[in-house]
């Protein structure tokens, strides 16, 4: 199973494997490498059952080029008669009675989910370490992780177990473990992918999209996710592209923009060095460096760790053991029943983010942290607005270090929050971003973040695939898999 | 780019604060959960005090992406409606109704 | 000391959609416990509110009708507490920036008109029903009502008098019922009233230390909590006590306030903007829209029904007190082609009494416009006389037919033929020599005896004009 989207509608098409095929190879794969621990729950007779409709069906005739192909979803997804339990004992038993429009439109995309995969707990976490299930364990080296919060997606695609999986992303969930474990992951603009069914960490910031092995697979991928949806306020009523027919221009002239301080100044040298390689390929390919600045990027995880939190705070008060999920078994009255249901089903990190969010809130300190942060919001969105009259595209680290050892920082709340310095602005801003392999580092995987103006997805993935089509980053497996 | 400092100790939580943040959150915190809260969020708090270093006077608060606009739905019933499906879930229930403990009122 | 009393009043109306406001669900009343609720309403894991645009519509329809600034931009906040009807953890309310602001309200009291002032008014979601009766030591929550979509009129502390208080609200009840935007039944809780309630000393500009009165679901006991509450105040500051700000809680068996159980927690409900919902924002073409839909209001109708039918100021106000009932008036007028006034006392006499007493609307009377203005046709031509009618009126009622059936069916038709009337005068002139004789001498008053008489032996049919007529030309010397 390392064969790409791509490849693998082309050999269904040719009828070298069948669906069935695929998922029954999928599924042992997974099992093979269980000890990554990147899935939650497997729906290993639904998806046998769905594989063999789709080859049915693609004997029909008219299948697009998801059809049959088996995917993961991360675990924050409802799905339909399968446990989504968002790595939280909250919600270990929770089986939804409706699937999220993403895997609604997957399915109707004929992707045929095999499970889902493990995550943060309600993705609250950078290293997978936070989810209720332990921690996922990054296939390059099984003594680190592998980022988070969709660590488990990312892991499954790294380790081959599946082609594609879906992530999300408020901080950075998606492109931190795509870049840690050397994959391709896309955050699309906000409010180009619903958010219906997702559960919600921080609505204004979060947004799902892909993660494959190629710029090329997550067009595909993209293309099937994204779309207006009349369950989402905030989904955007505008067409999609069709991203996959846009891959392929060439970059001449395309114009860069680079903040040299990214490059520098508590960045891994490797890491930078790696980048910088990266960004060479780019000019030789015609594209141009220019120099921008983000001033208040610098500032970005303050921001982000009031605004995330406080939106999370009032995001999480519904799990109150009255209409589903965990309820804890003793309790005096209705207040002991809120306060021993919530502190025994929430972990710690989901506990720590709810209290900052509730004190952010809380009567005498709303303009001081939460109004503040909305205002410093705007200072490094307008940054944004500002470097892309100068640029098409961004480029840069997408995290200061290659793949830590598990336990490394989750002691530490605060250093863990400053790894996401370079992918939580972008949240902010609501642009549209992907990490996509750019070389190794002391043998782990560095990831090159592109960064792209509003609903400008195309671009980015085609200045990712033409990456891509002259390095073979992408291409590699690690050892064992 | 710019190193953060983390400075410690300036906002200082003592269990006090925490138990009201916690009660407000509806978190049942034992003694030892207290003091260690207090600690990790005066540390938060330290970070996120950092944003003080940026002027932010008279700048427009950005709540969501601005080309977010809100859509509305127009006022028609939609048939999805399940009792069973909805109250299958729930840890209690009786005669069609969630049951929680007695609220005094 | 002399006291003044200060009233500010909330009003929640619940508007008259279909679907609530962020999910598709029903908001039919009375329906079995949560079969009017889907997993938005439920709060389940990821679903999120999409703002019914109806509701935005009727919230525009009320501002422009109270004069009021309707906002181009509103923000939707979340407030956020605990309690097991709330699924969300928080209700979703405008708060800093609501959709209606500065408007006011003409009442008219016995004292006269007076202006209230409107603070504002925001869309919000009601929430669900605990149940705590027969439930063993539970509650049982019921979400039904949760996401029905209100509107929460907030006035200026204007009101100076129970009967002010009262008037306000019964001039608000028919506006939003006006507006077509609430059906303003209070007993199902669709138009809720709390008061803001406090007292000071007459000549005091700052406003003494006020109560919030819950729970007043009709006219009636808007006026008692009231009275009650500004006596318990003025009671204990003159006895040097202080009023403590709080929520006291409207016991009709009782007719007395009292204060809910103190969790005087302080709230802090930590209001945001909704990250589900970014700011509505509303077009001048909207509100264009809005306003040239906007029906006529009940004080340009009362104006107009005065003007254009020669109606007292009184009766304008009564038939004006609804849009049904304006309607009914305006079409039996039509129908009948008789005059507006004639209309206009059967429907504020024979026809409001009926429905007084039988309860029922005038949607729903047995008695329709058509249907009236054919009795009142036969008033006008003479075939029925005004007292025949109200019997004919009363047949109509119970579905004895229409007008002329009944008519014909009692054998009612009133006699106006001058040769039968003058043939039954003649008669009783001749069996009454001794009250003719008084007559003659200048008794004038006897005539009525003869009157009587003759209505009497006629058997009530003879047509009353005549009778007098005839009356005084037989009777002369």
């Amino acid at each position: 199973m390392t064969l790409t989207i791509t490849k693998i509608a082309e050999n269904l098409a040719a009828g070298r494997c069948s669906s069935r095929e695929l998922v029954d190879d999928v599924l042992a794969r997974i099992k093979t490498h269980a000890v990554l621990n990147a899935f939650i729950t497997l729906d290993e007779e639904a998806a046998r059952r769905h594989a063999e409709a789709a080859d049915r069906a693609r004997r029909a005739g008219g299948a697009g080029i998801l059809a049959g192909v088996p995917i993961a979803h991360k675990d924050i997804f409802c799905t339909a008669g399968v446990k989504t339990t968002c790595a939280s004992r909250m919600l270990a038993d929770f089986v939804p009675p409706y699937d999220a429009t993403v895997v609604r439109k997957m399915k109707a995309a004929g992707c045929i989910m095999v499970g889902k995969t493990n995550m943060d707990e309600f993705a609250m976490g950078s290293s997978n370490e936070t989810s209720h299930f332990g921690p996922v364990r990054n296939p390059w080296d099984r003594d680190r992780v592998p980022g988070g919060s969709s660590g488990g997606s990312a892991a499954a695609v790294a380790g081959r177990l599946v082609p594609a999986a879906t992530g999300t992303d408020t901080g950075g969930s998606i492109r931190q473990p795509a870049a840690l474990c050397g994959i391709t992951g896309l955050k699309p603009s906000y409010g180009r992918v619903s958010r219906y069914g997702l559960v919600a960490f921080a609505s204004s910031l979060d947004q799902a999209g892909p993660m494959a092995q190629t710029a090329e697979d997550c067009a595909h991928l993209l293309a099937a996710m994204a779309g207006f949806d009349e369950h989402d306020a905030t989904s955007l009523d505008v067409p999609v592209p069709d991203y996959a027919a846009q891959l392929g221009g060439d970059l001449k002239g395309l114009r860069i923009g680079v903040v040299a301080e990214h490059f520098a100044d508590g960045v891994e040298p490797k890491v930078a060095e790696a980048l910088r390689e990266a960004l060479r390929e780019y000019e030789r390919q015609g594209a141009r460096l220019v120099d921008v600045s983000l001033p208040n990027s610098a500032h970005a995880v303050p921001c982000y760790y009031v605004l995330a939190p406080a939106e999370a705070s009032s995001n999480l008060a519904r799990y109150d053991g009255v209409r589903y999920g965990f309820r804890a078994p003793e309790y005096q009255d209705i207040e002991d029943m809120y306060k021993k249901t919530r502190s025994q089903g929430f972990g710690p990190e989901v506990k720590r983010r709810i209290m900052v969010g509730t004190y952010a809130l809380s009567a005498g300190y709303y303009d001081a942290y939460y109004v503040k942060a909305l205002r410093l919001r705007r200072l490094i969105a307008d940054d944004f607005a500002r470097a892309f009259e100068r640029c098409d595209i961004l480029a840069g680290p997408v995290s200061p270090s290659t793949a830590f050892p598990l336990g490394a920082k989750n002691t530490d709340p605060v250093s863990m929050y400053l790894n996401d310095i370079f992918t939580i602005p972008i949240n902010l801003a609501g642009l549209p971003a992907l990490s996509l392999p750019a070389g190794f580092a002391g043998g782990l995987p560095v990831g090159l973040q592109l960064v792209g103006r509003y609903l400008d997805e195309a671009r980015l993935l085609n200045a990712a695939h033409r990456f891509q089509q002259a390095t073979d980053w992408h291409t590699r497996v690690p050892a064992g898999f | 780019m710019r190193r953060i400092n983390v400075a410690i100790g300036l906002t200082a939580l003592d269990a006090k604060d925490i138990e009201k943040v916690a009660h407000l959150a509806r978190l049942g915190l034992s003694g030892p959960e207290r003091e260690a809260y207090a600690q990790e969020l005066s540390r938060i708090l330290d970070l996120v005090s950092q944003m003080n270093a940026v002027a932010t006077d008279g700048v427009e608060p950005m709540t969501h992406p601005d080309a977010a606009g809100l859509r509305l739905r127009s006022d028609a019933v939609a048939d999805e409606i399940d009792r069973e499906r909805l109250l299958a879930v729930a840890p209690q229930t009786r005669d069609g109704l969630y049951l929680v403990p007695r609220v005094i009122e | 000391m002399e006291w003044e009393t200060v009233i500010g009043l909330e009003v929640h109306a619940q508007l008259k959609t279909r679907s609530k406001i962020f999910s598709a669900s029903p908001t039919a009343y009375g329906a079995a416990p949560n079969t009017q609720a889907n997993v938005v309403d439920a709060a389940f894991p990821g679903v999120l509110p999409v703002l019914n645009g109806e509701v935005v519509r009727m919230a525009a329809r009320f501002g422009l009708a109270i004069g009021a600034t309707v906002h181009t931009r509103s923000v939707f906040a979340r407030k956020n507490y605990f309690y097991p009807d709330l699924p969300k953890g928080y209700q979703i309310s405008q708060y800093e920036h609501p959709i209606v602001e500065r408007g006011r309200l003409v009442i008219t009291t016995p004292a006269g008109e007076k202006t209230i002032g409107i603070t504002r008014a925001h869309l919000e979601e009601d929430a669900g029903k605990s149940l705590h009766e027969d439930m063993d030591g539970f509650t049982g929550i019921d979400l039904n009502r949760a996401g029905t979509p209100l509107l929460e009129i907030v006035s200026e502390p204007d009101m100076r008098s129970a009967t002010e208080a009262v008037a306000y609200l019964k001039t608000l009840h028919t506006l939003v019922r006006y507006l077509d935007i609430c059906d303003g039944n209070m007993q199902e809780g669709s138009f809720r009233c709390d008061a803001n309630v406090s007292v000071r000393p007459f000549g005091q500009a700052r406003f003494g230390t006020r109560a919030e009165l819950k729970n007043i679901n009709s006219f009636r006991f808007v006026e008692r909590a009231i009275d009650y509450e500004v006596r318990r105040q003025i009671a204990l500051l003159s006895a040097g006590g202080q009023v403590r700000q709080e929520t006291r809680l409207y016991d009709s068996a009782r007719d007395e306030t009292r204060s809910m159980r103190s969790k005087e927690e302080a709230n802090d409900y930590r209001y945001f903007p909704d990250p589900d919902l970014p700011a509505l924002v509303l077009t001048e073409a909207f509100l264009a829209e809005v306003k040239d839909a906007m029906p006529e209001l009940p004080d340009a109708k009362r104006r107009r029904l005065g003007a254009e039918y020669g109606l007292s100021a009184y009766d304008a106000g009564v038939l004006t007190a609804s849009r049904e009932l304006a309607q009914y008036y305006e079409d039996a007028v039509a129908a009948a082609g008789v005059d507006p006034k004639l209309v206009a006392n059967w429907v504020t006499g024979e026809l409001a009494a009926r429905l007084n007493e039988d309860g029922l609307d005038i949607t729903n009377s047995r008695v329709m416009a058509p249907a009236l203005a054919g009795l009142l046709r036969r008033i006008a031509d003479g075939t029925v006389s005004g007292k025949a009618a109200k019997d004919v009126f009363e047949a109509m009622w119970a579905g004895e037919g229409d007008a002329d059936a009944v008519i014909a069916a009692r054998g009612l038709r009133q006699i106006s033929d001058d040769f039968a009337i003058e043939e039954v005068v003649r008669q009783v002139i001749a069996a009454n020599p001794k009250q003719l004789a008084q007559y003659r001498s200048g008794e004038e008053k006897v005539f009525t005896f003869f009157v009587g008489q003759t209505m009497k032996a006629s058997r009530g049919k003879a047509n009353p004009a005549k009778v007098n007529e005839i009356l005084k030309r037989l009777l002369a010397p």
